[in-house]
């Protein structure tokens, strides 16, 4: 927990099996439209891919995939994306979240609200991804 | 429907919520509350809820686990009860 | 045996699935059912319910996971 494991065999499966997890998180994510999964469930596997890391290899070498400092500003900003969406539909003249009044010109308003919901996912997985890093390296007392 | 399968689920998920309360250890306790989660997720798998099912078993016995043994780390081993 | 004559899980024909509401239109599943997919052309039903139409919802649930971080943050983090 404090450091580095001693030993090397938990640290290569660990740097093998961290993008694999990924891997599968952005592919629940972005399968989300067409099968079980969705913003909130690719989010936590991102988030256990770097958590895997960040036990494996120590705090400070797991600082290059996700910066410690970052990670309530990345939190902020998908919490931002998906009320701003709101908010922008709010604006347009449309009741809040009813994405069909988003300002997109040419498209018709099945598929802004194809593309909205693909939106405002990724702003949940980035929120719930970040949160979760960022109440583990809290916990960890760094 | 073949009710033997969901009745085991709920048999082992009950035991290990027993075996979650009652034992010291509590490295020993988060992986028993890990294997109720993991139940839990398949029993909302098998009634047919998938997104459900996914998300407890993403959250509860991947993430929540992690964060308990952390804690555990940073406090003490046994449970002073 | 009062379990034993239970409907099984699922089956379109249980007397639940036959309710309809007190204002007499049919069951609120029954629209999204009906038209989810000319709403959003999206397949998956469960995403257009929780960020469409429930849109508020999961709006909600991001905020009580960013509430967590936050609170995390101002009790357990150290400054250096």
């Amino acid at each position: 927990m404090k450091s580095q494991t001693d030993s090397p065999i938990i640290e290569v499966a660990a740097r093998g099996l961290a993008p694999v997890i990924q891997l599968i998180g952005i592919y629940v994510f972005f399968h989300g439209h067409y099968g079980p999964g969705g913003g909130f469930q690719g989010g936590v596997l991102l988030a256990a891919g770097v958590l895997l890391l960040r036990m494996a290899v120590g705090f400070e070498n797991s600082q290059v995939q996700v910066p410690s400092r970052k990670t309530l500003i990345l939190c902020s900003v998908g919490a931002l994306i998906f009320a701003g969406t709101g908010l922008v539909a709010l604006l347009m003249g449309g009741n809040f979240m009813d994405y069909a009044h988003l300002p997109v010109p040419g498209m018709e308003a099945a598929d802004i609200r194809y593309y909205a919901i693909l939106f405002i996912e990724i702003g949940v997985t980035m929120a719930v991804m970040t949160a979760l890093i960022s109440i583990y390296d809290d916990l960890l007392g760094t | 429907m073949q009710w033997q399968i969901e009745f085991l689920l709920f048999v082992i998920l009950i035991i290990a919520a027993l075996v979650a309360l009652g034992i010291r250890n509590l490295l020993a306790a988060v992986v028993t509350l890990t294997i109720f989660s993991f139940m839990a997720a398949l029993i909302m798998i098998y009634m047919g809820a998938l997104d459900v099912g996914f998300t407890e078993a993403v959250v509860g016995a991947g993430v929540v686990g992690i964060f308990n043994v952390v804690a555990i780390f940073k406090t003490s081993r046994k449970s002073c009860d | 045996m009062t379990v034993a004559d239970l409907p099984p899980r699922g089956d379109i024909g249980a007397p639940i699935q036959q309710q309809v509401n007190p204002s007499g239109t049919d069951v609120a599943g029954a629209y999204y059912i009906e038209y989810a997919y000319r709403d959003t052309h999206t397949p998956n039903m469960v995403a257009v319910v929780l960020a469409d139409y429930r849109a508020f919802d999961t709006l909600g649930e991001v905020i009580v996971v960013f509430a967590g971080a936050i609170g995390c943050f101002f009790i357990l983090r150290r400054r250096t």
